[in-house]
């Protein structure tokens, strides 16, 4: 029988460096481990981040991969541990466990066209990916981003979003619910950018994170235009306790999201995800 | 029948030498752990002797209802399986995992585990054997095995008992987990009882079995008297009060996640989660934080936690399975089926402690039969084409 040589269960304590505003409840940390260098991660894979006294949560990491020097994570305030970290000043420590997870199969993306599809704070999990794309740039093909937003107070990442779009290399879209004043851009959901994006969806890597209506939408559309559910990969949110696959709280059908995902492929979960209340 | 391995070492004990069991894997350091009696039930807890052990005492058992009663005899080992299972010592009901002090530097987190008790199991029944064996490859085969959970694991010692009896709710034979203990102890035991005799046979099934029979006070089992104990556990097998068809039932549940017995077994479902607190395999823990007033020290707590609580599936703006039909079809499915995707294995061994301790007597078999019986015709290629 296998025995563990570390505890698994264990927090490390890392120091809040900087924050910065992102939106209304929307924070961006940048944690430092008090000893030694941060773990390498995969884009799309998680930390537990815990709040002192409060709890744990899994946080997307949404840095770049080849920063070994801090962690980032995008993190909005939805409940008591979320609100706790978000509320933490530079200088605060947390406890971390992680990297965890199954993170985006870049490796299948190479020579092929990217089609990135983010909803609301979907972006934050697809961030590390799009570093990474752009730091090998050239070993990809047509590179697609197509970011849904509720209104254009609530764009996450929004002037790194317009640095991109300056990109003659990267193709941005961005649309809002509901727009304001000053919007000029699309109005509507983000599977509705899906036709008017170029890629050519025989060799088209789909990369889809948001909110599961609107990735169940917009799988439906990424099948509509030709992709097929082996090459759309989703990443999945779940309740999660232990983000090893031993406490049972994230099981979406036959896989626990925490270790067999959180990205996993619409080939694999195209049947459970259409069961309401699995 | 030849439900005894002939190649395993096989002695007789008397009470007494049962007795020097008990001494001899105290005096070896181990905390026993046996059968007794309390609360109105045989709850596993610490033993002495054989003085602790319910002597003479059987339970009845049916969905929704469990009750001790007197036997003819004086039989140590005379009932099925009662509300707990060796779980809650392996996989403990609640246990801190760690304390996290606010010192100058920042947080310093430190584990929380001591050294657990080597345990010594008197009383491992069949269907338990296998339940452990099950909780083994949930907690000690994935990616980050669970290191309490393992070091108390690879520590106990198991002495397993034979089933002289098959409850009401018992299955075990049909999920193929009993009633013969045939792997997974280090002793076995059949009670022998009758007006002539009060025996045990004993076989052993590791070197540290062997090792601890060789300094007991024995004797070599005779042909007649091996030949009783395999007759023991084949009239228990032939006794089971139901069972549960397994073919295809992986496909059958996981294919029918709309079958209209969802929603008819959830009209009699409370949610109450007991059937997950009993259940020999279920592993799912739920976490505490906690911190003092003066906001200096915290501690993480584990618990078990039930897919059957609304808390459980809870994401920011709601829970997944709001419905009680979709948490009694999660548990169900899990139990049956994707446990078998995720474990290689049934999460179910056919104890029948939920069966037993539903409060109002929903039966896994006949939940499984009921979805079985009413399945839509398979589509034909003459009638597939909406």
């Amino acid at each position: 029988m296998p025995v563990a040589l570390a505890d698994p269960f264990l927090p490390q304590p890392y120091r809040v460096e900087r924050r910065r505003r992102e939106l209304a409840g929307t924070v961006t940390l940048e944690l430092a481990p008090l000893a030694g260098a941060c773990p390498a991660f995969a884009p799309g894979q998680f930390n537990m981040l815990y709040a002192f006294g409060v709890g744990e949560a899994a946080i997307s990491l949404s840095g770049d991969p080849a920063s070994r020097a801090t962690f980032v994570h995008t993190v909005r305030h939805v409940g008591a541990v979320s609100g706790a970290l978000a509320g933490l000043e530079p200088g605060a420590t947390v406890g971390v466990r992680g990297p965890f997870g199954r993170g985006w199969p870049l490796a299948a993306a190479e020579g092929a066209d990217v089609l990135v599809v983010a909803g609301g704070l979907g972006l934050a999990p697809l961030r590390p990916a799009i570093y990474a794309i752009l730091a090998r740039r050239e070993r990809y093909g047509r590179v697609v981003i197509l970011v849904g937003s509720r209104s254009p107070a609530e764009i996450l990442y929004r002037r790194e979003l317009e640095r991109w779009r300056q990109r003659s290399d990267l193709e941005v879209r961005v649309t809002v619910d509901h727009a304001d004043a000053g919007w000029r851009g699309h109005v509507g959901v983000v599977p509705a950018l899906i036709p008017r994006a170029d890629f050519d969806p025989q060799d088209t890597l789909a990369l889809v994170c948001g909110p599961e209506v609107m990735m169940r939408f917009a799988a439906n559309a990424l099948l509509a235009a030709g992709i097929k559910a082996g090459r759309i990969h989703l990443s999945l949110e779940r309740n999660m306790k232990c983000a090893i696959g031993l406490c049972g709280h994230c099981q979406f059908g036959p896989s626990f999201v925490c270790k067999d995902g959180p990205v996993m492929s619409l080939e694999r979960i195209a049947e459970i995800l259409a069961v309401p209340e699995i | 029948m030849d439900a005894l391995p002939t190649t395993r070492t096989c002695a007789i004990l008397d009470r007494d030498g049962l007795q020097a069991l008990i001494a001899a894997l105290a005096a070896r350091g181990y905390q026993v752990l046996g059968p007794v009696l309390r609360d109105g039930a045989i709850l596993y807890d610490e033993i002495a002797g054989l003085a602790d052990l319910p002597a003479g005492w059987t339970d009845r058992q049916a969905p929704g209802r469990y009750r001790l009663e007197r036997r003819a005899d004086e039989a140590l080992f005379g009932f099925a399986v009662g509300p707990q299972s060796w779980k809650r010592f392996l996989h403990p009901p609640v246990e801190t995992l760690w304390r996290a002090q606010q010192g100058e530097g920042g947080l310093l987190f430190s584990t929380a585990a001591g050294p657990s008790p080597r345990y010594a199991f008197l009383g491992v029944r069949a269907c338990e054997l296998h339940a452990i064996a099950i909780q083994d490859r949930v907690f000690c085969e994935g990616p980050y095995p669970e290191p309490g959970y393992a070091e108390r694991r690879r520590d106990a010692f198991i002495v397993a008992v034979n089933c002289a009896e098959a409850g009401d709710t018992c299955f075990c034979a049909s999920m193929d987990c009993g009633p013969q203990a045939e792997d997974g102890f280090d002793l076995a035991l059949t009670e022998l009882i009758d007006e002539t005799r009060h025996a045990f046979l004993v076989e052993v099934g590791s070197a540290a079995g062997e090792e601890l029979l060789t300094g007991l006070p024995r004797r070599a089992a005779a042909d007649a008297e091996r030949a009783a104990a395999a007759a023991v556990v084949a009239r228990t097998a032939s006794q089971m009060g139901r069972r549960l068809d397994t073919a295809g039932l992986k496909e059958l549940l996981q294919d029918n996640p709309e079958h209209p017995r969802w929603s008819e077994v959830a009209e009699r479902c409370l949610s109450c989660a007991n059937c997950t607190m009993v259940c020999p395999t279920c592993f799912c823990t739920t976490v505490e934080d906690r911190g003092d007033l003066a906001g200096s020290s915290a501690e993480r707590v584990r618990k078990w936690d039930s897919c059957f609580t609304l808390d459980f599936s809870y994401l920011h703006g709601g829970s997944v399975r709001q419905s009680a039909r979709a948490r009694y079809r999660q548990w169900m499915t899990h139990k049956l089926a994707s446990w078998i995707d995720q474990f290689g294995t049934s999460g179910c061994v056919g104890c029948g402690r939920c069966i037993t301790w539903c409060p109002v007597g929903i039966d896994i078999t006949e939940e499984a039969a009921a979805i079985r019986a009413t399945l839509p015709e398979p589509r034909g290629e003459d009638h597939g084409g909406h």
